[in-house]
């Protein structure tokens, strides 16, 4: 027992089950897609894989599609979602935060629920499904995490920049374009994230909602991977995360220079 | 139509957040090229007064003028003022020159003449090559510099400042205050400061305004305002004094302490019941003579860096602080003059409490949010309206707030030299005036209890 209360003594060692849970399941995978993404199925080094998806119509296109539609979605959760987050940070248009809780009640219920009961519905309204139900279930899913860090950023700001930006003669639409808007980008960029990332590598939406006709980055993946092909599905898999990661890089920098802008002259 | 003299004119300005009365009835005209200051404690309603100047907040009742033109209901982007807010509200997303130039970018000014005023204004703030400076990267005081400058910049008609020094060390206030009465003199435009540091008021104004209780209390310059302060909270809150309970005997002559002093008040009347005020420092201290005006013990003495301040209890129970640049030994007695042009007598508001009630029957009346036991009114009947007086040192407050009749909170204490006059207010917002020996802190909650044989009921 003396060595197991040394190691709680310690307070770096509580750390401990945290690094073994990340190893297991983040660390471990990621090395695992790495290595995976270039072998073949003998486990011999090749960069064929590679050369597949770049030769490979199907899943390229697959890929430029995905991007276009994560776009889209993203485009239109922003031009949603952020006078909605507008409205209900103002307190003089929306006195009561249970708009709040509504706007965010959707994220509480499964996502795969959630797109079920969107096909019942366009089912019930007689909608074909494809391209538009598509679009509209990944709007419908996403926008919540769209309008919360947007109407994060809005409820924080203080209130006296909008009046300082009255105060010295801009009328309610410049105070929006030149104080509100500009102060409010740290929200926006922190929704793209939580959007655009995710919707390129959903593929279950895609799947309900388009009847699979339609198929995502995600669906290509998934197909792949379910049909034994892992080495070709590690290497999309790796391309996808590079994109993530490239989008996290970017949006990061972004985000650090709204924070301290020109703090090094 | 109206008078060119005035550029501000707030006319009979009333305000209300929910219950509160934060503006009741203000009047005020200032002229132009004034340094007016706003003065009261937190919660006085001077903000709220400025804030509508601004524009930012709707007056419920009142007109705005300013340069002749009503401005009621002109939106805040519309008005020919620009103000200095109290945590600055510097852009943090622009420069330091884009900041100042948001305004005049916003007018469409020619580029180089942007250029010019930008420099110019910071020029003018002390703090030229800051244009390209982050505004977080600023100390406060340069912060501050920034935010005036991104208001005069506009040159606009009236500048209002809000509280603009409140979050500067002491060193760096006394600087800004000079800074700011040389920029006024430089501008020539009219300076409307809000502060609720006396001291700050009386060192930059032409003008101050003291404010209390949503109400303004008295307007005049700083030395009118400290030499002829108009009630007790006035002299209270400007300066250090001594208040005194005190009678008008006739004029020019008061009786405070149990003694006659002659003063240079006339026209009070006869036997009538005034407030003495004496400043500290207008209070002559020697050794235990004959040629005093009354004696005394020290109590307490303390320096101040210039002088030093005494405390001296009277023979009659009565403790009077005196500044004097020479020390005297505590339990050293002590003879003091006062000369009659240093005795100020005020008239007071009130010489009792007077409460609205009503008899619910012959021996029990609602009044202040709850029912009192009264003595037997003969012919009186329930339902009836009344109004009861009770001298202020007829109401007992109590520790335990379940001992009384009716609970408040102690509101505005004034030390009276033998005794404390306090403001207690109730849950309902009725103002009880108590006069007590026991101390109380600002912001106890108290018990209040009122005995039926020192209730005088009229009927209305």
């Amino acid at each position: 027992m003396k060595w197991l209360s040394r190691l709680f003594m310690k307070r770096h060692n509580w750390s401990i089950p945290y690094f073994i849970f990340l190893l297991i399941f983040v660390v471990l995978p990621l090395v695992l897609i790495f290595i995976y993404a270039f072998q073949d199925a003998e486990g011999n080094f090749t960069l064929r894989n590679f050369t597949k998806f770049i030769t490979h119509a199907e899943a390229a296109n697959t890929f430029v599609y995905s991007i276009g539609v994560a776009i889209i979605t993203t485009i239109l959760c922003i031009l949603l979602g952020y006078p909605a987050a507008y409205i209900l940070s103002n307190n003089e248009l929306c006195r009561s935060k249970v708009m709040v809780v509504l706007f965010i009640l959707p994220m509480w219920i499964n996502i795969l629920v959630r797109t079920l009961a969107t096909v019942a519905l366009f089912d019930f309204m007689r909608l074909p499904l494809g391209e538009g139900a598509l679009i509209f279930g990944m709007v419908y899913n996403f926008l919540p995490f769209m309008i919360y860090p947007i109407y994060n950023t809005m409820q924080k700001m203080d209130h006296s920049y909008i009046e300082a930006a009255q105060d010295l003669g801009a009328s309610p639409m410049k105070v929006f374009t030149k104080v509100m808007l500009p102060l409010s980008m740290p929200g926006v960029m922190s929704g793209i994230m939580m959007v655009f990332m995710p919707t390129i590598s959903t593929f279950a939406i895609a799947e309900l909602l388009t009847m699979n006709n339609i198929k995502l980055f995600g669906t290509t993946i998934q197909e792949n991977i379910n049909n034994g092909m892992w080495n070709y599905g590690a290497a999309l898999s790796l391309i996808m995360l590079v994109i993530i990661f490239a989008t996290d890089l970017f949006s990061d920098s972004d985000e650090e220079r709204a924070s301290n802008e020109g703090g090094i002259i | 139509m109206k008078n060119s003299n005035y550029i501000i004119e707030l006319s009979n300005l009333s305000k209300s957040f929910g219950d509160k009365k934060v503006l009741d009835d203000v009047s005020l005209y200032i002229k132009k090229g004034e340094f007016v200051t706003i003065l009261g404690p937190s919660g006085c309603g001077k903000t709220t007064l400025l804030r509508i100047l601004a524009g930012f907040s709707k007056a419920d009742e009142g007109e705005i003028h300013i340069a002749g033109e009503s401005i009621t209901d002109v939106p805040p982007h519309e008005r020919p003022v620009n103000t200095v807010f109290q945590r600055y509200a510097l852009f943090p997303h622009l420069n330091v020159f884009d900041n100042i130039a948001f305004g005049l970018k916003l007018k469409k000014v020619k580029q180089d003449e942007i250029d010019l005023r930008v420099r110019k204004a910071l020029k003018m703030v002390g703090m030229t090559d800051y244009e390209w400076r982050d505004v977080n990267s600023l100390s406060g005081g340069q912060q501050q510099r920034v935010a005036i400058a991104r208001a005069i910049v506009n040159r606009p008609q009236v500048l209002l400042l809000d509280e603009p020094l409140a979050a500067l060390d002491l060193k760096m206030r006394k600087d800004m205050q000079m800074e700011l009465k040389d920029m006024h003199k430089t501008l020539g435009i009219t300076f409307v400061y809000v502060t609720h540091d006396q001291e700050e008021a009386l060192t930059l104004s032409d003008t101050i305004v003291v404010m209390s209780e949503g109400r303004v209390q008295q307007i005049g310059t700083p030395t009118d305002i400290y030499n002829e302060p108009s009630n007790s909270f006035v002299a209270d809150f400007i300066g250090e004094s001594n208040i005194l309970n005190g009678t008008m005997i006739r004029d020019k002559v008061v009786k405070f302490m149990n003694r006659e002093f002659d003063c240079v008040d006339v026209g009070f009347g006869e036997q009538i019941p005034v407030d003495v005020v004496i400043r500290p420092e207008d209070v002559y201290i020697m050794a235990k003579s004959d040629s005093g005006m009354f004696d005394g013990v020290v109590q307490s003495c303390i320096f101040k860096g210039v002088h030093y301040e005494m405390t001296v209890l009277t023979p009659d129970g009565y403790e009077i602080m005196i500044q004097d640049y020479n020390a005297f030994e505590v339990g050293q007695e002590v003879s003091m003059i006062v000369k009659p042009s240093d005795i100020h007598v005020m008239q007071k508001e009130r010489i009792c409490n007077t409460f609205e009630g009503v008899m619910s029957d012959a021996t029990h009346i609602k009044m202040l949010g709850s029912e009192f036991l009264c003595n037997e009114q003969k012919d009186i009947v329930g339902g009836e309206k009344v109004i009861v007086e009770v001298n202020f040192d007829k109401i007992d407050l109590l520790d335990n707030k379940e001992d009384g009749q009716t609970v408040g909170d102690v509101r505005f204490i004034l030390y009276k030299g033998d005794h404390y006059h306090l403001t207690v207010r109730t849950e309902e917002g009725d103002n009880l005036y108590v006069d007590t020996h026991d101390v109380w802190d600002d912001r106890d909650i108290v018990g209040i209890r009122i005995m039926p044989e020192d209730m005088r009921i009229t009927r209305v």
